[in-house]
């Protein structure tokens, strides 16, 4: 709640300070200063910014509503909503992606380290750690999408209603396939080094050492005593790292104009539209609080140490 | 007949600076039924002898050289799937940290059901009936319920007869301590020591019981061997080794025990620290720290050798042995000098 609060105070105030005049945007390049005045006498633009800040709390606890957009008078309760479930798809498969790729290797690396995959895992590392993913986006979208062919280089598909071009979870899962890729390397790689880290940690315990002395197969000491000690700290940061990304993913958003939160707050910047900027700071708070929650049942079902009595 | 004979065992570590003997030339035999104390500083190789014999060293720095005779056959020769089917199963070993020595995310239940499942051919269920009674066995109070506990939910002594209890579930032959007691107060020492004795009995376990502590060996060992800087110093009989040591460094040892007799500001301590491993002093490697040190000590590497009296008692040091009656003579009596 706290954390609520000062997240959105600090976004007006930001707005507030920052030199621009939302009401000339509005009321569109021919207006009069009175037009002008009028727009901004509208959009309550005229009061100060407690003022402003008062009716935006007052609207969203009252009616749960965010207001409307300076811009086009949309709701912005409906543009968050529209725009959402775009970057939720590329959050979450996303995160299926970099998991997929990042447990195995990560696993085999810490088990062999110096091996040869662990030297390639490490190399896929370094680049998945350099490479910005604009690059990476247009590297792939340039090879895959455009060269070969092989995936659509932009767009999105509903997954649910099919429009006459395209939709439906095929032609969803189709469009997705890069934007996931691109948007999962940058992640792959650091949890590659995370789990690498945490398994090797893990491995030096004393109660590994035990797992041994018992004369359990090393198969089995990875499996029930090195691999869910080591997801322990995992689980934490896939939480965050889930909740700050559903925030909007701008790089790989833009890249492929998947028409998501991250888009959706570029072009609300450049039109200093604040009530869809703050929609969607709410929103992504809601989202590290809710992700904050989940987070904490969750590492209280694998660590019994944590489990409340 | 010996359960376990151990003889020149040799483990060296390969590290960034070079190679550390942990271990150097280690020989001795535990028999069935009896007690072995290991003593030393920290550091001396006491640990590393016992994983050794365990192979459980870390396999990709660890060189082991020698012999470890576990009933006639020697462990360091074995393939890794036949140890494996004796670790835990006719030998086993308790660890110094009860506090991280078991899994944290597995119930004690599950961890000693494991233990049995993986040498018996039995049920769950009768793995847990087992489980259920060592632990009545080591102490559990209501073990019925606890057994479903964490190890969080349980004090270090109470995981440290879980320890014990996780260790002789199958009835080793052999169980191997290291440091059982040192993680614990007093009064769970006490407790930890007399459960062991008393299961020994009951099993007919050897157990090699490493420690620093005197007082813990002179409760439980038959036997004791004193380790400096990888190399066994003294060798004998509890007797032999309280009432007439042989070597500079047991004296050392035995002069740095805290008596209630004595009224001391200051426990008496022996000077220095043990060398580094990675480059030890020539010749004998207690010279730098030795009050009788002789110019051949600090050239000639001194035998481990039987004592006149007895040829049980072994000792590695160049002083001759009137001298050292001597001073065996002031370290008893100059002790008891101080009390009255």
């Amino acid at each position: 709640m706290v954390l609520f609060l000062a997240v959105t105070v600090v976004t007006y105030v930001i707005f507030y300070v920052t030199p621009s005049d939302p009401a000339r945007l509005a009321a569109g390049q021919g207006a009069t200063p009175e037009d002008v005045q009028r727009v901004a006498e509208r959009l309550h633009l005229d009061e100060p910014v407690w003022e402003q800040y008062g009716r935006f709390l007052w609207q969203l606890v009252g009616e749960q509503s965010l207001g409307e957009s300076f811009v086009n008078r949309q709701d912005v309760n409906d543009i968050v909503l529209r725009a959402a479930p775009v970057t939720g798809a590329l959050v979450f498969g996303g995160a299926i992606f970099w998991l997929t790729l990042s447990i195995p290797i990560g696993i085999i690396s810490a088990l062999r380290p110096r091996s040869l995959i662990d030297r390639a895992g490490m190399v896929f590392v370094l680049i998945g750690l350099s490479a910005h993913p604009v690059w990476i986006g247009l590297i792939f979208a340039y090879f895959i999408g455009y060269k070969l062919e092989l995936t659509p280089i932009t767009g999105y598909a509903d997954f649910f209603n099919p429009s006459q071009e395209h939709g439906g979870p095929v032609q969803w899962a189709y469009h997705m396939i890069l934007p996931w890729s691109t948007f999962a390397i940058l992640f792959a790689a650091l949890y590659v080094r995370l789990i690498r880290a945490n398994v090797m940690e893990t491995m030096n315990e004393d109660f590994v050492r035990t797992a041994r002395a018992k004369g359990a197969p090393e198969s089995q000491v990875i499996r029930s005593h090195v691999l869910r000690n080591s997801m322990l700290p995992i689980v934490t940061i896939l939480g965050m790292d889930i909740a700050l990304a559903l925030g909007g993913a701008i790089f790989t958003e833009s890249i492929y104009s998947l028409p998501g939160l991250g888009r959706q707050v570029l072009q609300s910047y450049e039109n200093f539209d604040l009530p869809v900027i703050q929609g969607i700071v709410v929103f992504s708070t809601l989202c590290i609080i809710v992700f904050n929650l989940i987070v904490d049942l969750l590492y209280a079902v694998v660590d019994p140490r944590i489990r409340l009595t | 007949m010996a359960v376990l004979e151990v003889s020149d065992l040799r483990t060296s570590f390969r590290t960034d600076d070079g190679v550390v003997k942990a271990v150097d030339g280690v020989s001795f035999s535990v028999e069935r039924g009896k007690t072995l104390g290991i003593v030393g500083e920290s550091g001396c190789g006491k640990s590393v002898t016992c994983l050794s014999i365990m192979g459980l060293n870390n396999r990709q720095n660890t060189i082991s050289s020698g012999e470890a005779r576990f009933n006639g056959e020697n462990l360091l020769e074995m393939s890794s799937r036949k140890l494996r089917t004796l670790r835990g199963n006719e030998i086993a070993m308790i660890f110094q940290d009860p506090m991280t020595s078991l899994n944290p995310v597995h119930t004690i239940g599950r961890q000693l059901v494991e233990a049995v499942m993986l040498h018996r051919d039995v049920t769950k269920r009768d793995a847990r009936l087992r489980a259920l009674e060592l632990l009545k066995a080591v102490g559990i109070p209501r073990a019925d319920r606890r057994i479903d506990d964490y190890p969080h939910q349980f004090s270090g002594g109470m995981r440290q007869r879980v320890m014990i209890a996780m260790a002789l579930i199958n009835e080793p032959d052999l169980l191997l301590a290291d440091e059982p007691t040192t993680a614990l107060d007093v009064t769970t020492q006490a407790q930890i020591l007399s459960l062991m004795t008393s299961l020994q009995e009951e099993f007919e376990t050897a157990i090699i019981m490493i420690t620093h502590d005197l007082g813990v060996v002179a409760e439980i060992a038959d036997d004791v061997v004193v380790m400096y800087a990888g190399k066994v110093a003294e060798e004998g009989t509890v007797d032999e080794i309280f009432t007439r040591p042989y070597h500079p460094y047991t004296w050392g040892l035995l002069g740095s025990l805290p008596r209630l007799d004595a009224d001391l500001d200051r426990l008496v301590q022996i000077q220095g620290s043990p060398p580094s491993l990675l480059n030890p002093p020539r010749g004998c490697r207690f010279h730098p720290r030795c009050p009788y040190v002789m110019n051949v000590c600090r050239s000639v590497v001194p035998e481990l050798l039987p004592v006149s009296h007895s040829p049980q008692h072994l000792q590695a040091c160049h002083l001759d042995e009137e001298t050292k009656d001597q001073e065996v003579q002031k370290l008893l009596e100059g002790t008891l000098a101080e009390a009255s």
